[in-house]
């Protein structure tokens, strides 16, 4: 009878695989990827890689000495202990991140428009007092401008409807006020002495707000061309909330990461981050299978570093609030030793 | 070199080993990026007992990475430009401001 090793389901709950049940997670996983994404399927020795991966019962798995990757982070610290700035030293010093992010609880460029005096301070004695590169993050957030949050009317309202030229010039005019607000908080941070922005999540109202988030990346490094910036996606494709929008002539509803980063990297964005959604009722092995398909190509094409969205949900890690460290090390060194990120 | 420079991966480990003088194997060694970047300035971790007051620190050592990766620092910059007209008027013959004029009792 063969044996079983100890694995987690997308949820993080505890289950028994035996490698061959693992392998076909692997091969349906990486099949489905594929047909979605309209990609490659992973080479049978990229399987192999995996197998042996998932197919231990060590607690802790890591990639070769000498082939680390970075890890930055869209927001630092859980504000559990001390200020903000405790937070970003913790992190510096004491658990290994690379590249560390300020944030605010209410992560929103559109919240943090209000309270930016009090954010750039932050900013300023922190960079004082930390040698790691730091950046300031927060999420582009289309929908807060809809009412009754926003001024405008509210597009998810107006589609049931069947108002659809309404709905589209409501996130048009949206997206005029989402990136005056990015670009404004983004100067305030960086005449703070910010090495970069992250735009995370863009896109999560769809590609009305990504579009946002691209345009004000173009007009901060059209300023700024020494800056950081840090575009994460918010799903493994485009949604198409508004369907016909384009940047440089790419339409980006429906888009996959292989081709969004290149958009990205023509809007002057330096580090990219895919994501890619996980299936709780499936293994981990099958979540890192599929993601790695969908990620591969956009590695293996991309000319700006590419830094996984690996956290609770997306990536193939656990959704979960308290990852199990099992899950996180194996989807961790599949990313780069079978999918060859830049970063996590 | 990857946050503003976009650099990928091994290109970015590559400049950063060639500037120090190390292998890119070294580069996560605690042990010996310990000694470059104190050789360096590129600041240390205090540990208790192991601080290290007399070296670079934060904002200092940021100045060194600066130079040593040839990588503009933006609040390295703008610590540079909110000292300098203080730090140049501070000295001699500078010219930079007018000294204050003396007032007659």
């Amino acid at each position: 009878m063969e044996h079983s090793v100890m694995t987690r389901l997308g949820d993080g709950s505890l289950i028994r695989m035996t490698p061959s049940e693992i392998r076909a997670d692997l091969e349906e996983a990486t099949a489905l990827g594929a047909k979605k994404a309209k990609t490659e399927p992973l080479a049978p020795e990229d399987l192999d890689q995996l197998l042996e991966i998932f197919a231990s019962n060590a607690k802790f798995s890591a990639v070769d000495v000498g082939d680390e990757l970075i890890l930055s982070c869209d927001g630092s610290g859980n504000l559990d202990s001390g200020t903000r700035l405790d937070e970003l030293y913790s992190y510096q010093s004491h658990r290994g991140a690379d590249i560390i992010e300020l944030y605010h609880i209410d992560y929103s460029y559109k919240a943090i428009k209000t309270i930016l005096s009090f954010e750039t301070q932050t900013m300023k004695s922190a960079q004082l007092n930390l040698v790691a590169p730091l950046q300031y993050g927060a999420m582009p957030d289309l929908g807060r401008y809809s009412q009754p949050d926003g001024p405008v009317p509210n597009w998810s309202e107006l589609m049931p409807l069947g108002r659809i030229d309404e709905a589209r010039a409501a996130q048009e005019e949206a997206m005029e006020h989402a990136v005056r607000d990015m670009v404004f908080v983004a100067e305030g941070m960086i005449e703070a002495g910010a090495d970069g922005l992250d735009f995370d999540t863009a896109g999560a109202a769809g590609d009305a707000d990504l579009l946002a988030a691209l345009r004000a990346v173009e007009e901060i490094k059209s300023r700024h061309p020494d800056i950081g910036i840090e575009l994460g996606m918010a799903s493994e494709f485009v949604l198409g909330m508004h369907g016909q929008l384009e940047f440089h002539g790419r339409r980006l509803a429906g888009m996959w990461p292989r081709d969004l980063v290149k958009v990205a990297a023509e809007a002057g964005v330096t580090m990219f981050g895919p994501a890619v959604n996980v299936n709780t009722t499936k293994s981990v092995a099958w979540n890192v299978a599929r993601a790695l398909t969908i990620v591969k190509p956009c590695v293996a094409e991309a000319e700006i570093p590419v830094h996984m969205n690996v956290g609770m949900g997306v990536g193939g890690v656990p959704m979960t609030p308290y990852p199990p460290v099992d899950a996180v090390a194996r989807v961790s060194r599949a990313m780069r030793q079978v999918g060859r990120l830049d970063g996590l | 070199m990857q946050m503003t420079r976009g650099m990928r991966l091994e290109q970015a480990k590559a400049h950063v080993a060639g500037r120090l003088g190390v292998s890119t194997a070294d580069l996560s060694d605690p042990l010996i990026m310990h000694e470059v970047r104190r050789e360096f300035g590129l600041g240390l971790i205090p540990v208790q007992e192991l601080t290290y007051p007399s070296e670079p620190g934060a904002i200092e050592a940021k100045f060194h990475i600066s130079e040593v990766f040839d990588v503009p620092i933006n609040s390295v910059q703008k610590f540079t430009e909110h000292i300098a007209p203080r730090a140049a008027a501070r000295s001699v013959g500078a010219g930079v401001v007018s000294p204050r004029p003396e007032v007659s009792a």
